[in-house]
């Protein structure tokens, strides 16, 4: 999939969510079967995948967290490879190391996930200052966090720095009003995250996370604005985790009613329903990117079924460097 | 050859280091405004203060090497590192392995450590076993200025993250350090002295008590080897073995509290590769499963002391070299 500082078409943006929500899909199968654990899906949230990083350049870095698969892929991730690091296979990005929790891809410019929650915040501003000592480099680095993550200290930590460094960060906080098992409202005093961002001195947005052009817009103004000024930058969006914390979770402890709200405002429908509204897609043409995305993700399953798992001496490499 | 102290050679080392390769930069609490001949010569992005936050201070470092840039940060006090460790031993230590090879983590942690200030328990804590049981790292405390320069060369040119302790009580210690290009290699121990009837295994400031407690042993017809560890993380086992095959007798010295110490670890690997040669148990000499006092006297007490590594190593020689 291309990236490009053009925005990209509507259709684009529809296509990359579809990918990401079949991707996804494959894997709670997948995980149904006991062969992917400690799957986090992002099902509800992929506008702030798709509409972000189709806001970046290839210049520029990302670092996500445990559920980051919507991030790598809206980056042009190889699906294939990804589920075969899921699957502990030796083609998989990350040799079959990491596993679904923490996948990285340095040929992609996604760099140092990590699985402790905050741990991506910590990361941050060091992948920006280098970026901002390396002579011509106009990169920014995205970084994208729950509004958990925004609970653990070095979150404002991460944000204080890289406002009296003037590091070039956009903080991406998807919050989906979930921490694991605990809702947002018994966590924090307010509702939106931005508050605290905004006391640090940031400039931060909300904006509606299902609205995937509505995000793509945000992103790509506040990226503008992080490249001309140097500061970092916040944006939160609101959006909701409509399947479990993990598979499987069958989400006793979620009020249903809350639930299905937000189930109303799917994102891929949402985007879809306005295309059609104003007659840039059809039927036939939606028919159409849901057989290309099927077809993507039934070739990666087959060929992280075929690949191998790593030879057993893998278990000693990659230690030191 | 030119005498410096240990705070010198440290220094020089960082200042050389930085001449050499643009890519070595230093930052941490106060780091800009005690080392402003740094900044003077090398810049203020590459020299710098930071905010109080050891964790975010520690993170940068990692996120930096993974990006190309080589930092030294400053973490002040051992114990301060508890508020890091999420960044060192998750972070630095682990997204290499788990990334399948795609980073690598240069950088360089500094902290000072043990007793010498008498400031109490939150000050003074020897935390290296820590790091020497996390996967990734690499543990470095020396004992004289000479390697003190050599060491801290040696880990800021390193692809690795590497901890480099510095042991408090010696900073005003001086020595003869080479000046200009002097590395020391990670992992290789160094004899300071041999000896056939009892091999004394130790790093930072109990070295030098093991040199003292050698010279009285060796007034009393006891030949004692002394072997400074260096690194702790590679720890150059084949010293180790070779000088316990050759004595027969080993006593293991340092600051740190005993229980799975380093001291453990060297008693386990004589007992597993050299157990035929040895005339006696191996004995552990250690700090006690105690925080640190602040008193003088009591700090004192902490850490173990030439007489005590005299009576140690009698004891394992016995009767035989008394005559
Ligand atoms: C330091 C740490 N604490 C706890 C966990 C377990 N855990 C994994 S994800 C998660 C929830 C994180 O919530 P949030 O940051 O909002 O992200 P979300 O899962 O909603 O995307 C928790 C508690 C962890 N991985 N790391």
């Amino acid at each position: 999939m291309q990236h490009s500082e053009q925005a990209p078409s509507p259709l684009a943006l529809l296509e990359t969510m579809m990918l990401i929500r079949a991707y996804e899909e494959a894997l709670v199968g997948i995980a149904a079967g006991g062969n992917a654990p400690g799957t986090c899906t992002s099902v509800g949230q992929e506008a702030a995948a798709a509409g972000v990083v189709r806001a970046l350049t290839p210049r520029d870095r990302i670092l996500t967290n445990h559920r980051s698969a919507g991030h790598l892929l809206a980056r042009g991730a190889d699906p294939g490879r990804m589920i075969a690091e899921v699957l502990g296979k030796r083609t998989g990005y990350c040799k079959g190391k990491s596993g679904s929790l923490h996948i990285s891809a340095a040929e992609l410019g996604a760099v140092l996930t990590s699985t402790i929650v905050g741990g991506e915040l910590s990361l941050a501003p060091g992948v920006a200052l280098a970026r901002t000592m390396t002579p011509g480099d106009d990169g920014i680095v995205a970084t994208f966090f729950g509004d958990g993550a925004a609970c653990e200290g070095v979150f404002h930590e991460s944000l204080n720095l890289a406002v009296v460094w003037k590091l070039p960060i956009l903080y991406v906080c998807e919050n989906n009003e979930w921490q694991a098992f605990v809702h947002r409202r018994e966590t924090m005093p307010m509702v939106h995250v931005r508050d605290w961002a905004a006391a640090h001195g940031l400039v931060a947005e909300t904006v509606d996370g299902n609205d995937a052009e509505a995000v793509h817009a945000a992103a790509a103004r506040l990226a503008a604005r992080i490249r001309a000024t140097g500061e970092p930058a916040f944006l939160e969006t609101l959006t909701y985790r409509t399947r479990g914390h993990y598979e499987p979770d069958d989400q006793f402890y979620v009020d249903p009613a809350e639930l299905a709200a937000w189930q109303a405002r799917d994102p891929i429908e949402l985007l879809a329903n306005r295309l059609r509204a104003d007659g840039r897609l059809d039927d036939a043409r939606l028919a159409q990117i849901r057989a290309r995305v099927a077809a993507v993700i039934d070739e990666a399953v087959a060929f992280a079924n075929a690949s191998p798992y790593p030879e057993t001496a893998e278990l000693f490499t990659d230690v030191y460097a | 050859m030119p005498v410096i102290t240990v705070n010198d050679a440290i220094s020089q080392a960082i200042a050389e280091e930085m001449r050499r390769d643009p890519s070595v930069l230093m930052f941490g609490e106060g780091v800009a405004t005690k080392r402003r001949e740094l900044v003077a010569e090398f810049g203020a992005a590459r020299v710098r203060n930071t905010p109080l936050a050891e964790g975010i201070i520690a993170g940068t470092a990692v996120g930096a090497a993974a990006s190309g840039l080589r930092p030294i940060v400053d973490l002040l006090f051992a114990p301060f590192l508890c508020f890091a460790m999420d960044e060192i031993v998750n972070s630095a230590g682990k997204l290499r392995y788990m990334s399948g090879g795609q980073f690598k983590f240069p950088m360089v942690v500094l902290a000072m450590s043990g007793a010498g200030w008498t400031v109490g328990a939150q000050h003074n804590h020897n935390v290296e076993a820590w790091f020497v049981h996390s996967p990734g790292l690499k543990v470095v405390m020396p004992s004289s200025a000479a390697d003190f320069k050599g060491l801290l060369k040696a880990a800021i040119r390193d692809d690795n993250p590497v901890l480099f302790f510095m042991d408090l009580a010696l900073g005003y210690q001086s020595g003869e350090v080479p000046a200009g290009e002097h590395l020391v290699p990670l992992g290789r121990a160094a004899t300071l002295r041999e000896g056939r009837d009892v091999t004394l295994v130790s790093y930072a400031k109990t070295v030098h008590y093991c040199v003292a407690a050698a010279e009285t042993l060796a007034g009393q017809g006891i030949s004692a080897e002394v072997i400074d560890l260096r690194s702790l993380k590679p720890l150059d086992e084949a010293a180790i073995l070779a000088s316990a095959r050759r004595t027969g007798r080993v006593v293991v010295v340092h600051e740190a509290s005993r229980l799975c110490g380093v001291g453990a670890e060297v008693a386990a690997l004589v007992a597993e590769h050299a157990f035929d040669a040895l005339q006696a148990p191996v004995r552990r000499l250690t700090g006690p499963d105690t925080p640190a006092p602040s008193s003088w006297p009591l700090e004192q007490a902490f850490v173990p002391q030439a007489d005590a590594i005299v009576a140690a190593a009698r004891e394992l020689v016995g009767a035989r070299a008394y005559a």
